[in-house]
């Protein structure tokens, strides 16, 4: 009996390897293979030149870029701590005191993807006006629209890690053992969405540098508008600057999962800690 | 010891000294936000859809909604809504498969890591640039058409499908999906090994499990992100604009059109009249959504 | 006593007119005539104390902001850092791929703010739309623009301009000789305009251009709808965005733009090649004007008197343009004349389209262009 339970859980791990190694593998050639066609052409000569590294070396003769990387950068930093502060602990709020409000976030959440880009800067643009006019034009200033811009993304991302776990219980039992609402947000719920709340800081940053539209239109110059200026010298600097800034973007995301301490799982040791710490 | 047996939120209307404090209070966590929010995007928004009843003199006007009905943007809304259907649905059933794949594997690996960081980037990646990686891909003068052409088969053989609407679902996946991958993770790192176990023990199969165990679970999340995956594919331009400038065949196209140009075309007013109706489609879908998320928690209860 | 009172009138009259000339002089002194307040409404160089005055001003504020001037059109990157590199003053270019529309959007949308475009480059029906948003100016060169490419205060001025053309990749593609080569198989999926005409002015132009090829006349478009109605069906059209790495990548060989902007390509492609029909040289020329409200009126004024002198000009001559002041250049003996020897050649008569020309033409193809081409 138990031989055949073995076999039974070997070969259903095999139906999982396999299927695992043929998703994986499927969705790789289907997205990485339009990448490489993008450096391969970014590595052409012109006309019957050999193929050069010309466009990419010159990426770094461009002085501006420098200041627009250094200012994307800030805004993604500022732009993913001012939502995850202002996002998570509302959520989860709203989660255990007024759930009845849970709709109304859900759509105001869903609202700045519903309109484009181009039609929220004209609405955007007297308010950047009042505050270039009365507290500073920085460029550091576009966070406030970012954030606003990340909601979408970091709302279905934290929704969905707070809905895998009963928030509800935890904290009661946590507020029961004497803790205050800091240490249960700090020390409860976020370790426990630690996927969640990484997956809306990716999504974050990925905006922020891929941002175009609104930088572009209240005339300030972050990386990907840099980005389309540099672009125009010719067709290989163009798509050789955009791969570079895809790159640019994955190894800050790679670093930024180093944060993640990921126990994922809600440890006894948690809620022990916080009797510890409570009791004094 | 004394706050053992209270409950964290009552559950009782009317006690009137309790119940009364207690609502205002409630309130004040979501302040903040909402503050925020309504600086940042209710006002705007008001300032943009507000803009749409107003003329080139600033007179009281339903002229711009009239404007509505003309053909060509009756059909950029149907197919925009088409469009956006298809590679939410689509994009949601492929990114929940790549998410599981990645789901069941080391949640400390260096593939997750890898995967995820690859799916933030690419999930907003877009525009031209990507246009323009699907053209030299599969596009009349990209490698892999050249390939096919060269072994007989001319897949442009009816038509340049790249440059129209199927070719541009498929470019939209590539942000899709590696979207869905992000949203939907976190709900299927909620699913604990040990429920698999537990049917299993209970004489379940795979059936048993997804069907009354993981999916209902799931079933929130998925279809939540696949409301953020239409909205998401209702408002790009970029892209659409990159590979079909022609024609315009997508509402948000038709909007840039109305704001942007050189000709003369500018006229704010309508352009902020189609937000309005993005607005309210969005809006019809939301609640569409939320009426299939009670009936599915209903069906799977 | 007559003559001790006349004296003294005399003598009153005399320190008169030698305070009033003092005064006179005193305005006409560097040191204090091109402030910041005059040359917010300074019509001319001389209204503001002289050329020396301007740049004195002009450095002083230190900074000019441009939009929608990206270097590698009609050689604008060579006409900004000889403004740098002559006056030190250091210029931000924004917004590189905006529109005329966007220009005017992003004037009044910044309005006072020290971000806002100084000057603006912007076609014709977009530039007409908004004179209420420029401050009249005239170069020193002003007398050398026609009538009819000026606005008689000053309020915009032509700039530079060229003709509508279809450029090729003679490598990928047969040589064009007329319009209508485009309908063969040939060219079977190798044929973009650049931009959607009821936008962009190139597109639009673009059709028009084709109309005229075919026998329409300026006032009506439609005969160039109808061509492009054609070559889509016959599959030749591709409705895609034309970039320069759609050109290189020879995924669009063949693109109806205008000629100056098309021979950039020449730098990706060497094979490049500009046709223009001889019974269909359509040509248009772009606009300046200085906002109201430009952040640095002195360097702004300062730009416009460097795109209008001779070096102004023969960069943009460089960049396959021709200049407004293109005609008493070539009197004149300063025009660049290697430069003038390669502008694409030209062998027939010019068609200009008016105003209402243009706005019944993109009214037409509001209506119709994107029925004929889905």
């Amino acid at each position: 009996m138990a031989a055949v339970r073995g076999g039974f859980q070997r070969s259903k791990r095999l139906k999982l390897q396999v299927f695992r190694t043929v998703v994986l593998l499927a969705a790789g050639i289907f997205f990485l293979v339009p990448i490489g066609a993008m450096f391969e052409f970014s590595t052409r000569g012109v006309g019957d030149k050999p193929r050069t590294l010309e466009a990419w070396q010159s990426i770094g003769t461009y002085p501006d870029l420098v200041a627009a990387i250094t200012a994307s950068l800030e805004l993604a930093a500022i732009t993913t701590i001012v939502m995850l502060v202002l996002l998570a602990p509302t959520m989860v709020w709203v989660r255990l005191k007024l759930p009845g409000l849970s709709p109304i976030m859900e759509f105001v959440c869903l609202l700045p993807l519903t309109i484009p880009a181009i039609v929220l800067v004209v609405g955007l643009a007297p308010i950047y006006n009042w505050m270039g006019n009365n507290f500073s034009d920085s460029i550091l200033t576009l966070s406030f629209a970012y954030v606003v811009l990340v909601l979408p993304y970091a709302y279905r991302s934290l929704e969905a890690g707070l809905a895998a776990i009963d928030v509800k219980t935890l904290s009661e039992a946590a507020r029961s053992l004497g803790a205050g609402w800091l240490t249960v947000m700090w020390r409860i719920i976020v370790p426990n969405i630690s996927s969640a709340i990484l997956n809306s800081a990716f999504l974050s940053v990925a905006l922020v540098l891929g941002e175009y539209t609104i930088a572009n239109n209240l005339l300030y110059n972050n990386l990907q508008v840099e980005i389309a200026f540099l672009g125009r010298a010719n067709a290989g600097v163009s798509i050789a600057v955009a791969v570079a800034s895809l790159v640019f973007a994955f190894v800050i995301l790679v670093l930024l999962s180093f944060f993640n301490r990921g126990r994922g799982r809600l440890q006894l040791a948690d809620l022990q800690q916080v009797m510890r710490t409570e009791r004094g | 010891m004394t706050i053992a047996g209270a409950p964290a939120v009552s559950t009782t209307a009317g006690r009137p000294l309790l119940g009364g404090r207690r609502l205002p209070l409630d309130w004040i966590g979501t302040v903040p936000f909402l503050a925020y929010v309504a600086v940042f995007l209710f006002l705007p928004t008001v300032i943009v859809l507000g803009g749409s009843v107003f003329d080139a003199n600033g007179s009281l006007t339903l002229v711009n909604f009239s404007h509505l009905s003309r053909v060509y943007i009756v059909k950029a809304t149907i197919q925009t809504i088409g469009l956006s259907a298809f590679t939410a649905v689509v994009g949601a059933i492929l990114g929940a498969l790549v998410a599981y794949a990645i789901a069941v594997g080391n949640p400390q690996g260096l593939l997750r890591r890898l995967t995820l960081s690859v799916s933030g980037v690419l999930a907003q990646f877009g525009g031209v640039t990507l246009a323009f990686a699907f053209i030299a891909t599969i596009g009349p003068a990209g490698f892999v058409y050249l390939w096919l052409a060269q072994h007989h088969a001319d897949i442009y053989a009816r038509s340049t499908w790249l440059f129209e609407l199927p070719g541009l679902a498929l470019v939209y996946l590539y942000f899709q999906i590696p979207l869905m991958v992000l949203v939907f993770l976190p709900a299927l790192d909620g699913i604990k090994p040990q429920w698999r176990e537990a049917t299993e023990s209970l004489g379940g199969g795979t059936w048993h499990y997804w069907r009354y165990v993981a999916g209902p679970l799931l079933a929130p999340a998925f279809l939540g992100a696949t409301l953020l995956l239409f909205a998401n594919s209702f408002s790009a331009y970029a892209t659409a604009n990159a590979l079909i400038n022609q024609g315009q065949p997508v509402i948000s196209q038709q909007i840039n059109g109305a704001l942007s140009g050189e000709v003369g075309s500018f006229e704010p007013g309508f352009a902020k009249a189609i937000a309005v109706e993005m607005v309210i489609i969005v809006t019809l879908v939301t609640v569409l959504y939320s009426l299939l998320q009670r009936r599915t928690s209903r069906w799977l209860q | 006593m007559n003559v001790g009172s006349l004296s003294r009138r005399l003598g009153l009259a005399v320190v008169a007119v030698f305070v009033v000339a003092a005064c006179g002089s005193s305005s006409n002194n560097t040191s204090a005539s091109c402030s910041e307040s005059t040359a917010k409404t300074a019509t001319s160089a001389a209204a503001c104390g002289g050329m020396d005055a301007l740049v004195t001003a002009a450095k002083a504020e230190g900074k000019l902001n441009i939009i929608a001037t990206p270097p590698d059109w009609a050689n604008y990157g060579e006409a900004i850092n000889g403004f740098k590199a002559k006056y030190g003053i250091d210029i931000t270019s924004d917004n590189p791929n905006g529109s005329s529309q966007d220009e005017i959007n992003a004037v009044t949308q910044l309005g006072t703010s020290s971000r806002a475009p100084d000057v603006l480059d912007m076609g014709k029906a977009v530039t007409l739309a908004n004179v209420a948003l420029y401050a009249p100016y005239k170069v020193a060169t002003w007398g050398d623009i026609l009538d009819s490419q000026k606005e008689p205060t000053g309020l915009w001025w032509q700039d530079y301009g060229g003709y509508m053309s279809i450029g090729y990749d003679s490598s990928k593609v047969p040589a064009i000789t007329s319009v209508d080569d485009l309908l063969k198989p040939e060219f079977k999926g190798k044929v973009a305009l650049n931009g959607n005409p009821k936008q962009a002015n190139a597109a639009l132009n673009g059709v028009m251009m084709a109309s005229l090829a075919e026998g329409g006349t300026p006032d009506d478009i439609s005969k160039g709808v109808d061509f492009f109605k054609r070559l889509k069906q016959a599959g030749n059209f591709i409705p895609v965005q034309a970039t320069t790495a759609t050109v290189k990548n020879g995924t669009t060989p063949v693109v109806f733009d205008w000629d100056y902007l098309s021979s950039s390509h020449g730098t990706d492609v060497p094979t490049w090649k500009i046709f223009e029909q001889s019974n269909a040289i359509l040509g248009d020329y772009y606009n300046q004007a200085i906002n109201k409200n430009a952040p640095h009126p002195a360097a702004a004024r300062l730009w416009e008197e460097y795109l209008y002198s001779d070096t102004g000009q023969n960069d943009w001559l460089r960049g396959k343009a021709r200049p407004v002041r293109m005609a008493a250049m070539i009197k004149a003996g300063t025009i660049d004349k290697t430069a003038a020897a390669a502008l694409p050649a030209v062998n027939g008569t010019p068609v200009f389209l008016t105003d209402s020309q243009a706005s019944n033409a993109k009214n037409f193809l509001t209506a119709h262009w994107d029925a004929a081409i889905s």
